[in-house]
């Protein structure tokens, strides 16, 4: 086999902050060493790792440093780390979005990519006019759609549609249209982000099914880009992991999947003590909070262990008080999925006579449909003095386990609930 | 490993370009993309608006009588003999259409960073697609002019077109490309800096009347102002040797500017063009992370 894609040295200097101000100066500087005393770029040499949870150290930050690594062809490579690990820059690089500050990418072949699904559509015009458009951005000729404009049509499910003006489409439509028009693009190098995060279910089974299709029959290189490990596990052969901008490792995907969901030390660092606009006294406060998955340090929650959250009191006058803690879990449709409480378990929680201690919450397991969930949380004495309350005060991510056993990913409703089925008769 | 160094690769992605790396052939391969956003400005500039593509002759015949009443009516500026229906109309339909394409090149990159952040294509397409777009409205508003022209023709008071006229096809690529060049160029530098956008448009109006549109350029002949002859600095206006040339060759009025001058235009508008592709090469690989 032989090599689709070589990434060299590939490296991307992001400045922090407002752009706008002080660009001028900037500019002026770097056009300075660099044109007329002939040195290098003065900013290269300052940028500082990136690594968002910590305070930068420098004006500038490399989004991506030193990224090499070469792709076979006719492989299906997942990218694959945590948000800000430098996964889209990649990629915008690879579209050609944005250049890289050093290095070079090689690649054979026409690259194809889908940051997003039905970009440049017109709300005026048709669905079919529609398809010639998009299908246009995306690299296509004319003659090659009208050829596949049947097949798009046909498996976008929007038939009856097409020559209605897509605005009176809902969402879905669109999504299927702009999906159905980009899964019949054929370049040799298909650059996809996470465009299967949209639609519903039987749509995105029926996408997931077409990229297999793409990458084993038809013997295109694929890279992947997605949080969904799901995904990532059924269709790539290998993968890469991204850690702060660099490449942590590169293998098959059971392995480097499971080390981004066991190894990483990606604890979570939501830290409430510094935030200001909560409702309450204050008196007493809440810290630190930590979710993961028992025995887990590593902030995943699966959904088919037991979950902990961890909350640190601050007290910083020493009250002794029975407390109580509250809150609601809610999706990303706000609707609140799970109210937790203290009082539930008629649990009275006897402060110590200390500036900040830890109480710890255990669910067994959180039986939730994989997806970003907020987290509320509400700290009150017993006689219902309010504290400190916050409405999605952190966020976290519940991972797909087995739940039931049988191995499918379920993301249908909203909880998952152990069931038993047996024929009667 | 070290055979695969000979392979070819097809596309090679590096930090930057050459200085004039203008990639012709990446431009041909997306013809189609250029023909498809030209029918897609086409359809839906009107769309649920009752009189339509009729927009395109009001706006120019509302101008033209709102000069006559200003220009004409209260100032009482001359119009070289002509007609001043006639008159206003050939400087507007030839101003309109160099002022919508500098316009729309303009706002290249900030009007378009959605798609641009998204999808890779040559961004030079963009701004061609609006030059040739707005061909489409100016075909149409020069129908006006030929109707209103035939109009007075009828009635025996048409001055006379003559040979010159067969320079229309030349003068039009003249302004196309000037609003083109100039435009790539604001839009390249209104990325980072947004105070452009509104010195820009302010400049715009200014030129407008620096151009002879609403005056004909015989009138400028001998006034000075600070201390300048107006009449040779209005000359150094790339526009205006365009304009009058039209203007001479279409019905004769004032009188011919000269070769010189036509062809210093032409120059000005080759070294704009090229200006502003070294500058839009150089901003389009990294504008995405400073809009």
């Amino acid at each position: 086999m032989s090599t689709a894609i070589e990434f060299n040295n590939i490296s991307k200097l992001y400045r922090l902050g407002l752009v706008s101000t002080g660009t001028l100066s900037h500019d002026l500087k770097r056009w300075w060493t660099m044109n007329i005393k002939g040195e290098e770029d003065p900013y290269l040499k300052i940028g500082s790792v990136n690594d968002r949870s910590k305070a930068a150290d420098s004006e500038y930050v490399w989004a991506l440093k030193d990224i090499d690594f070469k792709v076979e062809q006719g492989d299906v490579v997942g990218i694959i780390g945590k948000n800000g690990a430098g996964k889209s820059t990649l990629l915008k690089i690879l579209s050609k979005i944005t250049a890289p500050t050093t290095g070079t990418i090689k690649a054979k072949g026409r690259i194809g990519s889908l940051l997003e699904v039905g970009t440049g559509f017109h709300p005026e015009m048709t669905g079919r006019e529609n398809i010639y458009l998009n299908g246009a951005i995306l690299g296509m000729t004319k003659p090659e759609i009208t050829r596949k404009l049947d097949e798009i049509v046909d498996f976008s499910g929007c038939e009856r549609y097409i020559d209605t003006p897509v605005k009176r489409y809902s969402s879905g439509m669109m999504v299927r249209l702009g999906f159905a028009v980009a899964a019949h693009l054929d370049p040799e190098i298909l650059v996809v982000d996470e465009v299967l995060a949209v639609g519903d279910a039987e749509f995105q089974k029926k996408a997931i099914g077409k990229m297999q299709d793409v990458s084993r029959g038809e013997g295109r290189t694929v890279l992947f880009v997605s949080h969904n490990m799901n995904a990532v596990k059924n269709l790539c052969k290998h993968c890469v992991m991204l850690k702060n901008g660099m490449v942590q490792s590169i293998g098959d995907t059971d392995s480097i999947v499971g080390e981004y969901l066991n190894d990483e030390k990606v604890v979570e660092d939501f830290d409430l003590s510094k935030v200001n606009d909560f409702r309450g006294s204050g008196n007493m406060r809440i810290g630190k909070v930590e979710i993961h998955s028992e025995g887990d340090v590593n902030g995943f929650v699966i959904n088919d262990k037991p979950a902990v959250i961890r909350f640190e009191i601050l007290n910083p006058s020493c009250i002794h008080e029975h407390i109580e803690i509250a809150g609601g879990i809610k999706n990303k449709d706000m609707i609140n999925v799970h109210y937790y409480g203290s009082r539930l378990k008629a649990k009275l929680l006897s402060t110590p006579i200390k500036e900040h201690f830890f109480v710890e919450v255990r669910f067994n397991p959180l039986p939730l449909t994989p997806g970003d969930y907020y987290l509320s949380v509400e700290l009150m004495t017993t006689n219902k003095e309010l504290l400190f309350y916050r409405d999605r005060a952190i966020q976290f991510h519940v991972e797909a386990g087995n739940f039931y056993g049988a191995g499918d990913r379920w993301d249908n409703g909203l909880v998952l609930i152990q069931q038993e089925w047996s024929i009667m008769g | 490993m070290s055979q695969n160094n000979q392979e070819n690769w097809t596309t090679v992605i590096k930090p930057r370009n050459k200085l004039f790396e203008v990639n012709l052939k990446e431009i041909w391969d997306y013809r189609d993309l250029l023909t498809l956003f030209v029918k897609r400005d086409i359809i839906t500039s009107y769309k649920q608006t009752i009189l339509g593509p009729l927009w395109w002759i009001i706006q120019p015949a509302m101008t033209v009588i709102m000069y006559m009443v200003v220009f004409g009516g209260i100032a009482g500026i001359p119009t070289d003999g002509i007609p001043q229906p006639l008159f206003y109309l050939a400087g507007t339909c030839m101003w309109q259409y160099f002022s919508s394409c500098l316009g729309a090149t303009s706002s290249t990159f900030t009007g378009n960073a959605g798609i641009f952040g998204k999808v890779y294509f040559p961004r030079l397409i963009m701004p061609l697609e609006k030059v040739i777009s707005n061909l489409v409205r100016f075909g149409i508003q020069l129908g006006l002019f030929v109707i209103v022209y035939l109009f007075y023709a009828i009635r025996g008071i048409a001055p006379s077109p003559n040979w010159y006229l067969l320079l229309f096809p030349i003068l039009v690529v003249m302004l196309a490309g000037l609003a083109l060049g100039f435009g790539i160029l604001i839009s390249s530098m209104t990325t980072k800096y947004r105070d452009l956008t509104i010195l820009f448009g302010f400049i715009l109006q200014l030129w407008m009347y620096g151009t002879p549109i609403v005056y004909p350029l015989s009138q400028v002949k001998g006034k000075m102002a600070a201390g300048f002859d107006l009449y040779t600095l209005m000359h150094y206006n790339p526009v205006t040797p365009v304009l009058e040339t039209f203007k001479y060759g279409a019905m004769g009025a004032g009188e011919f500017i000269g070769w010189g001058w036509l062809a210093y235009s032409f120059c000005f508008m080759l070294v704009l063009i090229a200006l502003g592709i070294l500058i839009f090469n150089k901003v389009q690989k990294n504008f995405m992370d400073t809009v």
